[in-house]
This record gives C-alpha cells, structure tokens and sequence, in this order.
C-alpha cells in the first residue's frame, strides 16, 4: 500500500506537470488544449530522437549515471526537448490558435481545434516512429532500492519527482520574481487591464504556451525514463490531467500540482483492488465527482 | 496651450452604429477637464477612443501636434496617456507593490523614484504594500488604480467614473488626491456621474447627449447654467 502511494507520488508529478500547462494555458488563452497531451509525446520522441540518433550521429559518447538508467545524453536533450515542444507549442498558437481567437472564435471551436491539433500530432509521430512500445534504453535491468515500509522504488522514479519538483519552483520563482512572471500573472488576472497597462497580451500567450508545451515535453520524457514510450501515451494522460486541473480549480497552477498527485496516488492505489486497466475509469471517476460535487474545485470560490 | 485635442471624432462598438457623433474636445496644459452627462451619452466611451481602446471611425485625436488616433493603447501609454477605467481597474491576485510594477510594464529607466511619489501620495498603499489588491476595500482599490497609472509619470490622466461605487467619505478624499495630482501638472479628463462635485474640481466642463457635445464652458459657467442644473446635475 505504502508503496502504491509512492508510486502515486512519482506518476502524479508528472501528471501535474502536463496539468500546470493545461490549466495555464485555460486561464490566459481561454480554452480547453485537448492536445496538451500530445505535447507530452512530443516531448518523449523528441528526446529520443536527441538520444538515439542525434547525439550518436555526432559521436557524443554514451554513459549512465548508475544507478540511474540514463546518462549524459539524456541531460543534454532534456532541457533541448523542452525547447523544442515550447517551439511547437509556440507554432501551433500562431498558426491555428491566433487565427481563431483573432477571428474572436469561441471556446468550443477553439477546444474542437485543438482536438484536429491533437490527432495531426499524434499520427505524425505514429507515421515516423510507428506503433510500437520503446525504451529509451532497451534491455537495461532497472534496479530497486529496498527503503522501510517495504517499499521498492527505482532510483530513475525518485530522479523523476525531484526533477518535477525543481521545474514547479523554477515557474514559481518565474512567476513571483520576474517582470515577465508578473506580467503573466496580472495578464491571467485581468486581460483587458493588462492591456491598458500597456502589457502586450500576445506576447504573454506566446510565453504561457512556450512554458506549458516546455513542462507537458519533460514530463513526457518523464515518463518515457519511467515507462516506456508510445504515440498514444499522451493521449491517455489527457484524462488524468483534466482531473488534475479540474480537481485543482481550473487557471491554479498549485491547485494543478495538488491534483496531479491526487489523481496520481488514487490511480495507483485502485490497483490494489482493481485491474491496471481501469486507472483511466478511476481519473475519469474522480473528474465526474469533483464536477458533480464541487465543480469549482478545491481551491476555487464560489 | 493645449495638450489634448479631440476633432469631430465618431465611434462606436458595432459597426455603421455610432456612439459618438462628431464630437470635440480639448484639454489644456494643467487642466482639470470633467464630461458630464447622462448615462449612455458616451462619455466612456469617449475615453477609451481616446485612449486607442477604440478606433475613431472619423476624426483626430492629437497629443499636443502629433496624431495618435488609432495607435495601439500600449503605444498611447508610452506617449504619455494614462487611462484608469471604472471597474476591475486593478489586478486582485497581485499584491499592492506588484500593481504598480504593472503601471511601470512599458518603463524601462529605474522607477523607484516614482513607485515613492504614489506611496507619498497615497501612504495607506505603503502600508499595505505586500498586501493582495483584492483584500482591498473599494476606496483603496480606486487608489492602487490611480496609482497603476501614475507609475507611468503621465501628461494627461484619463479617469473613468473615480467615485463610482465608493462610500461618501471616500469619495471626498479622492476628489482631495485628484486635485493634489492635477498640483504636480497632470492634465485631466474626469468623467463623472458625481456631475456637480466634478465641476466644483474641475476648471472647464464638457456636457454630453448621445454622444455629442451639448455644452462646453468653464466649471463656474456649467455650475450657474439652469438648464444643466435641471438636466444633469439634479436640480
């Protein structure tokens, strides 16, 4: 049990990281990204990309930090691969989402859109590296450290909640501490006035879809260092990071980090009586009473 | 001399549908200049045509000799216009201190200086410095506004409905700050239901009627006039 909720710790960090994306972009662009979750498998190909084909082709040597599973080539394309899904992010805002908003679009065709976005993403990854499960380092035994409680963990899944953690208090000290950060801020506060203040609204979305896209990228490479890789890995964390955001109150970065880890310890723990199958019914579960219940969520007003 | 200049501007919202006909307007170097009229004459949206939040659709507007009808509001700002709108004029989720870095978004020299020229004048904001700007009451919030604006060391201060919503007692302390701002040689626009205590502020006055000027005079005159106090200034 002790260990099903770590285990929930560590999938819920990176739940949390595609939710804090998601909830962002809601708050400031205004809609539901439906393909946030592909932001995540972007990220995971993108990375492997950079570690199984670019840095071998220029001769960068392969190492592992035992007893972790990766090495230097994967330090190097994590930050890398953030940067490229902010890009991504970035170009899918300037070349669809801008349009519509321009064109002062709703929120449903805005979110039906990002939709189109999220299939064209994820064929596109389908076509090039096909359907099958992958690991960044194949055929690697992982081993377990033994901690009390008799809880087994892999020395990757404690890197992976640390590395979560470190990328949370970089935003909020990004948030707290920089113009830009505040600009963000006052921006989701309040647009119009923003605008007023002489604030260039578009280049605060442009920022907030480069910071979502960056966070959804590691936390699928997160994954893919946990896991293993597929094109509809994305896709299936699109309900737990819904959950998460919702849970959270929608446009609340912390409420977004709260939820994620619920949503990830409940998902792990249903495992104990339930087939592993069924963690997306158990995320959905939890949406359905959380919008039921209390659908401004745990952090929200009346 | 004149600072502010409105020429024959229409405007409006929906298209082929004006809200403003034709209308002019002019502001003096250190003047305090109130629009008085009844709701729906335009005289919000006025200042937001002024303030680029608007395009004009006919006529000019000039900031001493230089164009600036449909420039963008952030450009208008760096000219020198500061705008304080009526409602949600401050962002609730910053702290105090934070919305009026705001104010300063487009500045790029060191704004120290000014940030304790706002504080002298309004020193419960000092105070309450770290303090959310939603915990404030509605007299203070109107202060953090004033003050957002003030960070950008404006020429001409556009203020939309400064009393609005705010208990009797505030809202002779922010006529008080008004006049103390006007002091340092801020020129003004003051739109007002407040129509009466508006004029005794202000040195000219404006009346509005769906979107054209009525009347134009000193405060005095505007104050003395029958008509307007029967019509717009509650008898």
């Amino acid at each position: 049990m002790f260990e099903l909720i770590v285990y929930g710790i560590v999938l819920g960090s990176i739940i949390a990281l595609g939710a804090i994306g998601l909830t962002m972009v809601y708050r400031i662009v205004g809609f539901a990204n439906f393909a946030h979750g592909e932001f995540m498998t972007a990220g995971a190909y993108v990375a492997l990309f950079i570690v199984s084909i670019l840095l071998p082709w220029i001769g960068f040597p392969d190492s592992r930090f035992v007893p972790l599973s990766f090495g230097w080539r994967m330090v190097i394309a994590f930050p890398i691969t953030m940067g490229a899904v902010a890009l991504l992010a970035i170009l899918a805002d300037k070349i669809l989402y801008k349009k519509l908003r321009t064109k002062k679009s709703g929120a449903v065709i805005l979110a039906m859109s990002s939709l189109g976005a999220s299939f064209i993403i994820r064929m596109t990854i389908l076509i090039i590296w096909g359907s099958d499960y992958i690991f960044y380092r194949p055929g690697l035994m992982r081993p377990a450290l033994h901690l009390p409680l008799g809880i087994k963990i892999r020395p990757d899944q404690i890197f992976i909640f640390c590395a979560a953690i470190f990328l949370v208090i970089l935003l909020h000290l990004f948030l707290k501490r920089t113009k830009m950060g505040k600009a963000m801020r006052a921006t989701a506060d309040n647009t119009d006035l923003a605008l007023v203040t002489g604030i260039d609204t578009e280049r605060i979305i442009s920022w907030t879809w480069a910071i979502g896209g960056g966070l959804a990228a590691a936390g699928g490479v997160l994954y893919g260092i946990d896991v293993q890789l597929h094109p509809g890995m994305g896709w299936n964390f699109l309900i737990p990071i819904f959950a998460a955001t919702i849970l959270g109150s929608i446009g609340n970065i912390y409420g977004a980090l709260i939820g994620g880890f619920v949503i990830g310890i409940a998902q792990q723990v249903s495992t104990a009586f339930l087939a592993p199958t069924y963690k997306l019914a158990v995320a959905f579960m939890i949406m359905i009473i959380i919008l039921l219940v209390r659908p401004q969520g745990i952090f929200g007003k009346e | 001399m004149t600072i502010l200049k409105v020429e024959n501007v229409s405007a409006g919202y929906v298209p082929e549908s004006n809200i403003l006909h034709n209308l002019s307007l002019e502001v003096n170097e250190g003047e305090i200049v109130s629009v008085i009229g009844p709701n729906g004459a335009g005289k919000s949206t006025l200042l937001k045509t002024i303030f680029g939040l608007l395009k004009p659709r006919e006529g000019k507007i000039f900031l001493r000799d230089e164009d600036i009808s449909g420039l963008k509001p952030f450009k208008i700002a760096q000219k020198g216009v500061s705008y304080v709108p009526q409602v949600n004029n401050v962002f609730p989720s910053l702290t105090i201190q934070e919305n009026l870095e705001m104010g300063a978004f487009i500045r790029e020299d060191d704004y120290t200086d000014t940030m304790e020229e706002v504080f002298t004048l309004f020193p419960v904001l000092k105070e309450r410095r770290n303090n959310k700007a939603g915990q404030l009451s509605g007299g203070q919030r109107q202060m953090v506004a004033m003050g957002r604006a003030l960070m950008l060391k404006p020429k001409v201060l556009l203020l939309d409905e400064p009393s609005a919503g705010l208990a009797p007692i505030f809202v002779s302390s922010i006529f008080e700050k008004i006049i103390e701002i006007n002091a340092t040689g801020v020129s003004m626009i003051i739109v007002e239901q407040n129509a009466k205590e508006a004029l005794k502020m202000s040195h000219r006055g404006y009346v509005l009627a769906t979107g054209q000027n009525v009347l134009d005079d000193k405060s005095d005159a505007l104050l003395a006039n029958e008509e307007v106090g029967r019509l717009y200034l509650g008898g």
